[in-house]
């Protein structure tokens, strides 16, 4: 028996709803499903950093008399977890990943997109239940990190709603992840060689071998941790006879490998964004290639540097100094060729641009802190205070929400067909850069003179440097506002942009902007050199 | 050409004595109050100066590129068709891999100096049993390292306090009272979360983990009451989780233990 398909009915297309509904629908289309990530991560940013100004604010006085003390602990431990798992992961992977791999690739869709739909409808029911945990006995206070015996001992409830929201939200990941990989080893257009790829699919192939390598070990450990909480098992339980420090070596080694997975795919994009705005190609494609392999291959072997001062032996001290100082090498091959890229290029100073010089000066300096805390004499004197926090902050938020920025900046013309403002755009950029760097680098001096983290009250001699910081942070706030301004403006009665405002020579700007359901018209274009700027267009891509 | 040169060594060496200069003239550190302190102080300043040098220099790049290649109005075409350099390449791999390997033997000789790389357990017998699993702290050296001359104190934390046993005159105190230049051993044990033992005017920290006593042990150098800071997140009340220790000369501290002492030893 043959079994007959009808090519009409099998089309998801006739029974997606059109117009802005199919953004709330169970699209298949990884164009709108970009989108959804996009969006649903920006609105979590919002609440995230309506969580961070409420901690500045507490932090604003010594005593702690904004919040009450519990709520503090929630809200840093929503804040952080937010940020994760529900604004940078998701939109760096998520959103710029879905949208820009199938066109890097040549595909007209990704690997699996039921897979893909679903691992995005994971993530709004997860996000608003950690938030309505807050609302219910109070959400988890235990920190992002949900150290045992603390996580066990905290009120249940909101803790095991932290723990069901992450599980679901790494299961999301993982499906990304398999997605991913999926799609860039398999679904290239015929001809186009891996060494051709633009750079932001190593990237994203890195970042998902982690995510696949790395999340279910997280999973697994939340799971213990949850049977420690409801069963009182005793796998982390000293009372029970468990063991507080194997949960930190299994949380760090999924958690250690998320900084690459949240910083990967920002050196993936800024590789794309640079080369097009200083019309050269991508110096050192080979070199940058190898080196994102190198970190994800020295990514899962550092982990043990957030546990410097819990009791590790001498030796394991200093193999993990030793193998994290050596991630520098291949991130610093990474930023000498951005800026040989930039070097005789023919630079358009805009948006986009600024937010990618921003931040490489931003990530060299967080880099640099943290080389010196991989050394563990440096530390066990900073560890757990403020000069952490300032570093982690140089590096996800300085670094990869710059490019979040930058990359929104480049790619709203694809999506939409219109500019964004450029006035607005430079506005943005000057009110996030200072308020940034006025919030976070006094922290460093705090760090080091005695604020530890996660606390609500400190001694009142920090008291000063403490208000600097939370003016940068009333900058940072501000500065979303021009930014959500421009957009409403722009996506209203923005300029038109044409198909490509550019003139970029990656594969997806060879087609409409915004791009056809199918993505190309006709077949895929085989772009051989997507970084062959200052050659010209008909000697370097010839079957375009 | 020649001209470029000189500009260029110029520049360069502008980057390395600003770097320099602020390394050792800006300091971001508290007093220095143990023997730990101007050891740690080395390493901050060599980490501190490579790490200006780094910074300095790349945002000079990167603010040199943005102006000096600008693109100029009505200018069309692109910038130079250079894919790559390998032996520019090879120098800016080559280069950070022998500073960090500079950096990491520096730093582990920095540690052994601070007493890291010591086997702990052998010198603390009379403190655990043979079943007992002791975790590694820090061990450090004193000059007047004499075995006898260690003063033991048991730490205990708990949410949210820290308290100072004292076995040999069998009293518990809420202030950590120590002599001058003497080695202080410690024994921590937590009795409910993990917290951290952190003295910033000494530059070290250990956690305090339940179910696994650490150890840590330092001198202190300079007379003075210094804070006790909790360091790990233990529950609502960790930001006020601090205590004091207080640093005596060595006759202000005998008085001290002997007036709270509970037995009939002397010191």
């Amino acid at each position: 028996m043959t079994i007959s398909i009808d090519p009409q009915k099998d089309n998801n297309e006739s029974l997606q709803p059109n117009g802005w509904l199919r953004y709330l629908s169970f699209s298949l289309d990884h164009k709108v499903i970009g989108i959804q990530y996009m969006v649903c991560g920006f609105l979590f940013y919002l609440i995230g950093g309506t969580l961070a100004s409420a901690i500045r604010i507490e932090l604003a006085s010594p005593m702690s008399d904004f919040l009450p003390r519990d709520v503090y602990n929630q809200f840093l431990t929503l804040h952080g977890t937010i940020m994760i798992f529900l604004w940078i992961v998701p939109v760096v992977n998520g959103a710029f990943g879905n949208y820009l791999i199938p066109f890097y690739v040549g595909a007209r869709d990704m690997a699996f997109p039921r897979l893909n739909a679903v691992a995005f409808w994971l993530i709004p029911p997860s996000g608003l239940m950690l938030i309505t945990s807050y609302f219910v006995e109070g959400a988890a206070q235990s920190g992002w990190t949900a150290y045992p015996p603390l996580s066990i001992t905290t009120p249940q409830s909101g803790q095991i709603i932290w723990i069901i929201s992450v599980l679901l939200l790494g299961g999301s990941s993982i499906f990304g992840g398999i997605n991913f990989i999926a799609t860039i080893i398999k679904l290239r257009r015929p001809g186009l060689k891996l060494m051709q790829l633009p750079m932001y699919c190593w990237a994203m192939l890195g970042t998902s071998l982690l995510v696949v390598l790395s999340t279910p070990v997280l999973a697994g450990t939340l799971i213990l941790l949850s049977f420690d909480i409801v069963a009182h098992t005793g796998f982390f339980n000293p009372v029970l006879g468990g063991n507080v420090v194997v949960y930190q070596h299994l949380f760090w080694f999924y958690s250690h490998p998320a900084v690459y997975i949240m910083v990967l795919p920002a050196f993936g994009l800024v590789s794309e964004i640079l080369p097009v705005h200083s019309r050269k190609p991508l110096f050192g494609y080979t070199t940058m290639v190898y080196s994102i392999m190198g970190i994800v291959v020295l990514g899962l072997v550092v982990w043990a540097h957030h546990m410097f001062t819990s009791g590790t032996p001498p030796w394991m001290r200093l193999f993990f100094t030793i193998a994290t100082s050596f991630i520098a090498v291949p991130t610093g091959i990474k930023f000498f060729n951005w800026v040989a890229t930039l070097w005789g290029g023919k630079i358009s100073i805009n948006s986009a641009m600024l937010f990618s010089c921003g931040f490489i000066i931003n990530f060299v300096f967080g880099g640099i802190t943290g080389v010196a805390l991989a050394q563990v004499p440096f530390d066990i004197h900073v560890h757990d205070t403020y000069f952490v926090v300032a570093h982690f902050h140089y590096i996800v938020y300085g670094g990869t929400v710059f490019i979040i920025f930058s990359s929104i900046y480049h790619w709203f013309p694809k999506v939409t067909g219109k500019m964004l403002g450029e006035k607005l755009g430079i506005i943005h950029f000057a009110i996030t850069f200072i308020g940034f760097n006025l919030c976070f680098a006094p922290q460093h001096w705090l760090g080091l003179n005695g604020m530890p983290r996660r606390v609500a009250e400190y001694d009142p001699q920090f008291e000063f440097v403490n208000q600097i910081s939370s003016i940068g942070a009333l900058l940072m706030a501000i500065s979303t506002l021009p930014f959500l301004v421009n957009i409403f403006l722009s996506f209203r009665n923005g300029k038109d942009s044409g198909n490509n405002p550019w003139n970029a020579l990656t594969p997806e700007w060879l087609t409409t902007s915004p791009p056809p359901v199918e993505n190309w018209e006709g077949d895929a274009p085989l772009v051989e050199e997507p970084y062959g700027y200052g050659y010209s267009f008909s000697e370097k891509n010839k079957k375009i | 050409m020649l001209n470029k040169n000189i500009y260029l060594i110029l520049i360069i060496s502008c980057v390395f004595g600003i770097s320099f200069w602020i390394g050792f003239n800006v300091n971001l550190l508290p007093a220095e109050a143990s023997i730990n302190a101007p050891i740690y102080d080395e390493l901050f300043k060599i980490l501190f100066i490579i790490g200006l040098i780094i910074f300095i220099g790349m945002t000079i790049a990167v603010i040199y590129s943005l102006f000096k290649f600008k693109r100029r109005k009505d200018e069309i075409g692109d910038g130079i068709a250079l894919e790559g350099n390998l032996s520019l390449e090879i120098i800016w791999t080559l280069i950070p891999s022998i500073i960090v390997l500079i950096i990491g033997i520096y730093s582990y000789n920095i540690y052994d100096r601070m007493g890291g790389m010591k086997e702990l357990n052998h010198s603390h017998e009379m403190m655990s049993s043979n079943t007992e699993k002791i975790w590694a702290g820090i061990s450090q050296s004193s000059n007047n390292d004499i075995a006898n001359n260690n003063l033991s104190v048991e730490v205990s934390a708990m949410q949210f306090a820290f308290l100072f046993n004292y076995p040999k005159g069998e009293f518990i105190s809420g202030e950590l009272h120590v002599p001058v230049n003497n080695k202080v051993s410690m024994r921590m044990e937590s009795k409910d979360v993990i917290h951290a033992f952190w003295v910033p005017e000494f530059r070290i920290k250990q956690d305090i983990i339940p179910g696994q006593p650490t150890i840590l042990n330092f001198t202190p150098t300079k007379v003075g009451k210094y804070p006790i800071i909790c360091a790990e997140l233990c529950g609502p009340y960790h930001g006020g989780m601090r205590a004091s220790i207080i640093v005596e000369e060595e006759s202000d501290y005998k008085d001290w233990f002997n007036k709270n002492k509970k037995t009939e030893v002397n010191l």
